[in-house]
């Protein structure tokens, strides 16, 4: 807060939302990580100033009404099955910036050929995928990122290898193909990491903005109620449990 | 002056299509329809238009979900295995309203069966493949120029009315050659500013969905909405054909290729001097039920043939309401009724 010269107060906000974020309570338990990648998103929508050139492509699961959100024209797309909306979006309107946002079932799972295959044409889009190692909005079951011994709904012994094999690494798998152009895993479990996932989804963005190709940014995201556990021992466990076994970083910039 | 030319039904179709202003093809490779990918894989680069062969019938059908809703002229087609992985997709196409295409040319089954014609998609197309209550337009050719004649009408109906339109053709229709006089594009203009996703630009964004998690005040609104429209489209849209029916005293009933074996059933009938006549359904949905009901007020009995195991017959039956008997032949598997057959059994009535 300053006096101007009129005695008056004046405010002098340094955080505000941003203009691409709707000012409406969010469905997002407490300390889920979905709400801290929304905002990223939004930030990045408002600093490319891209609001109105964005169509938002929203999967299956607790990410669902990202449309609700985000003040952007929204597509939903079956389970798994983002990437070939957005595909069909993006050869409609090349012009427009099409995001797909995908859990880790929806695109590891169910919607695993479709990932493969946009990655491998290399639509020029950019996939946000939210790692959280289980399926959220489904009441906590065992993912294709589930880790092993987790315990999920579906898993209530421990993820077992003889059973489940080992989970999924998605930007390994894509960082096989040759067309993407940027492959990152980051996390939002400490503002120092938020602050890289910003900027790789800036990269994403900037890359498709540029006509570069397809962009993959995985996101290690904390789903409390899923672990149950409280916030803060989520934020924990993607350090202790997630991270040694999901490396981050870059895979591939080009 | 239009120009006679000759072509095989799956490549009119495609080329009927570009006709009607579709340039956006997903598809995947499935006998016997796979010169309509081909077709468009050729021409569509020609007309700046894009063919994108999908990685599965799952993602073909929502890329043509995500070009829909991008407000283009879209189709797919497939074959009945195909077709049947496609469903999910067809459900979300209705549940978030968007026009599309969808073709299927039908072959033998269940499973894998073979790649002769069928007709065993009767019941899949017309009484919803998907789950919940929608609808599709469903259009049933007998010829080459009705393939291709029809295709121009379902981008007009799938935009007039935000709905799926299927062409529900078999693997005889699509695979033989018969010369046709090319259609012309309609000269129907559908504005889809108000709805189609290209970045909200100085306007409020748009939401494709189908999601609605108020079952009171949104789901049931939306199904409400829904089925007004498809009272709409059974009032506006029914399309049937009756060939020989004026002083018919058996009327057969077939949709599509096998209407074609009952028409020359019904001409050697003529022949012998016994009257019969055909009525055939050109949309299975709607369905032509009054239509039918009238045209058969003063037969005496009705013949039913279909190259599935009775399906369509079911309808005929809702239709008459038990009015007039209704007799049926099908054949299966990809087999063709024999014209001797329909001619046999129409004679053993009068016997
Ligand atoms: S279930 Fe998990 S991912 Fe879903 S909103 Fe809650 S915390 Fe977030």
């Amino acid at each position: 807060m300053q006096l101007n010269t009129k005695n008056q107060l004046q405010e002098n906000l340094i955080f505000t939302r941003p203009s691409s974020l709707n000012a409406r309570p969010h469905h997002f338990c407490p300390g889920c990580g979905h709400g801290i990648v929304h905002r990223l998103l939004a930030e990045l929508i408002d600093e490319f100033d891209i609001r109105q050139n964005i169509i938002l492509v929203a999967p299956v699961g607790c990410g669902v009404l990202a449309y609700f959100y985000i003040n952007v024209d929204g597509c939903e797309a079956a389970h798994g099955r983002v990437p070939a909306v957005a595909t069909g979006l993006k050869r409609v309107h090349p012009d427009n910036i099409v995001i797909g946002y995908q859990g880790d079932g929806d695109l590891l799972a169910i919607g695993i050929a479709e990932t493969i295959h946009a990655a491998n044409r290399g639509e020029n889009i950019t996939i946000i995928f939210i790692n959280n190692a289980l399926y959220g909005m489904t009441g906590g079951q065992m993912a294709p990122t589930s880790l092993v011994g987790q315990k999920t709904k579906t898993s209530p012994y421990g993820r077992s290898v003889e059973e489940a094999g080992y989970p999924l690494k998605a930007c390994e798998l894509l960082a096989t193909l040759a067309a993407p152009v940027f492959i990152e895993r980051t996390s939002v479990h400490s503002i120092k990491q938020i602050i890289k996932t910003k900027k790789a989804i800036k990269k994403g963005l900037s890359n498709q903005i540029k006509g570069k190709g397809y962009s993959f940014i995985e996101v290690l995201s904390m789903c409390p109620t899923g672990w149950g556990m409280k916030p803060q021992a989520a934020v924990e466990w993607i350090e202790t449990h997630m991270v040694p076994y999901y490396a981050l970083g870059n895979l591939r910039d080009r | 002056m239009s120009k006679k030319i000759f072509m095989r039904g799956n490549e009119a179709l495609a080329e009927a299509a570009i006709i009607a202003g579709c340039r956006y093809f997903f598809g995947y490779p499935i006998t016997p329809q796979n010169e309509v990918p081909a077709y468009f894989a050729m021409r569509l680069p020609q007309v700046k238009g894009t063919f994108l062969q999908a990685e599965s019938e799952l993602a073909a059908i929502n890329m043509v979900f995500g070009a829909s809703a991008a407000g283009a002229r879209v189709m797919t087609s497939s074959s009945s295995p195909g077709i049947s992985l496609k469903q999910e997709g067809i459900s979300y196409l209705a549940g978030a309203e968007l026009p599309a295409v969808i073709a299927n040319i039908m072959r033998g089954g269940p499973g894998l069966g073979n790649i002769a014609g069928a007709q065993g998609d009767y019941f899949q197309a017309t009484k919803g493949g998907g789950h919940g209550d929608y609808r599709i337009i469903v259009l049933a050719p007998y010829s080459v120029q009705e393939l291709a004649d029809l295709t121009v009408l379902a981008f007009d109906l799938a935009d007039t009315y935000r709905m799926v339109c299927m062409i529900l053709g078999d693997g005889y229709l699509g695979q033989m050659s018969e010369p046709l006089v090319l259609p012309k594009p309609s000269s129907k203009h559908f504005d889809k500013s108000g709805w189609a996703l290209n970045g909200a630009k100085g306007r409020e964004p748009h939401i494709i969905r189908s999601l609605r998690l108020n079952p009171e005040h949104a789901l049931e609104d939306l199904n409400v909405k829904l089925q007004k429209k498809y009272q709409t489209v059974a009032q506006n849209e029914i399309r049937y054909e009756e060939y020989k029916t004026d002083d018919a005293e058996y009327l057969l009933v077939g949709f599509g290729i096998c209407s074609r074996i009952i028409k020359a059933a019904i001409n050697g009938l003529r022949d012998k001097g016994v009257k019969a006549g055909l009525f055939r359904p050109v949309t299975l949905w709607p369905y032509p039920y009054q239509a039918l009901q009238n045209c058969a007020k003063n037969v005496k009995k009705v013949l039913v043939v279909e190259m599935n195991a009775g399906q369509m017959v079911e309808d005929v039956r809702l239709a008459l309401n038990g009015a007039v008997p209704v007799d049926f032949i099908g054949r299966m598997g990809g087999m063709i009724p024999e014209v001797e057959d329909i001619i046999e059994r129409i004679e053993s009535y009068a016997a």
